[in-house]
């Protein structure tokens, strides 16, 4: 796809709109649609186009897979730790309520916090997967 | 209202037909892409019934990044399906007639679509919309209910998501390794 020049400029100028969407959606869910699970999706997709456009070496280049790996665990880590932290505090597990002197501060802080735990490893998943598939078609 | 079942029924329609040409169609390329189609169509679907973020979800997973997996699939294993062999078709025929007859009557037995008290309307939703503005005061009640009333089934999805990942770097992500080391021998 190297010599695809337009589509090599489209893409170049769409991965950061695209980056930049999925982060909206990530911190935007409590207010419209979306989440973690669409914004880690999202924010993936921009790196689907990176690899399309210019190849998986400079992809992983850019989130090398030892990396993702580590993202990935510390994404569900994160989730169970605000568990774990509410019954630290007080609550039961995943009793947001206890996470602040507020109880509607603490559920604010809660959602938030998982969610990003949510984003992180939904979109390094989806790396994970695209690039493992694409390097089997590559070397095969 | 009419308008709304209008596109309802199209909506519906183009769901069938695309099923059936994907059924038909030997050409693994284009079936991927009609899932991809299949997909957007019933995100519009979902819009239709005010599920945005359902939608949302199905036109970024299913439309999105489960075609561009597929696709890549099909780039290891070739485009074009193995002819099948021909068998009986009264058994499997009997089975689908059988199963769509039992599913049809079941249907009838269902509430009436859309009527304000169905079960679905009266069990824990009224609670979670009379409520949670006061709870968890999040203008959008799914992320109330996705992230804080339903807190474990979301911590069980993401477990679930990081295992899928596991298991596929396991299946094959382990044989590239190995192919790395024998060329650096």
């Amino acid at each position: 796809m190297s010599d695809h020049l337009i589509l090599r400029i489209v893409g170049k100028f769409l991965i950061p709109y695209i980056l930049l969407f999925g982060l909206y959606v990530q911190f935007h869910g409590d207010f419209g649609p979306g989440g973690g699970f669409q914004a880690g999706v999202i924010f993936a997709s921009a790196f689907v186009i990176h690899t399309l456009l210019f190849g998986l070496e400079s992809a992983e280049r850019i989130a090398p897979q030892w990396v993702l790996k580590i993202v990935a665990a510390s994404g569900v880590l994160i989730y169970a730790l605000v568990g774990v932290a509410a019954m630290l505090m007080g609550g039961n597990y995943l009793d947001y309520d206890f996470l602040a002197a507020d109880p509607i501060a603490g559920q604010h802080i809660g959602i938030i916090l998982v969610e990003f735990g949510v984003g992180l490893t939904v979109a390094s998943v989806m790396m994970l997967l695209f690039f493992t598939f694409a390097g089997r078609g590559e070397a095969s | 209202m009419i308008l709304e079942q209008l596109i309802d029924i199209f909506l519906l329609v183009f769901l069938a037909i695309i099923s059936i040409a994907v059924l038909r169609i030997r050409d693994l390329f284009t079936a991927v892409m009609l899932f991809g189609i299949y997909s957007l169509t019933s995100a519009s679907l979902f819009m239709v019934l005010d599920a945005a973020d359902v939608g949302f979800t199905e036109a970024a997973v299913g439309a999105g990044i489960s075609t561009i997996l597929m696709l890549a699939t099909i780039s290891m294993t070739g485009r074009e399906e193995k002819p099948l062999k021909k068998k009986g078709t009264m058994l499997p025929l009997a089975i689908v007639v059988i199963t769509g007859a039992t599913l049809v009557y079941g249907i009838m037995d269902l509430p009436p679509f859309g009527e304000p008290d169905n079960p679905v309307h009266t069990h824990v939703a009224p609670r979670y919309i009379e409520q949670s503005p006061q709870e968890i005061d999040v203008p959008n009640f799914v992320t109330a209910v996705l992230a804080s009333y339903r807190g474990y089934d979301t911590l069980g999805e993401v477990v679930v998501i990081f295992t899928a990942g596991v298991g596929v770097m396991l299946l094959i992500g382990r044989r590239r390794k190995r192919k790395e080391g024998i060329s650096n021998e």
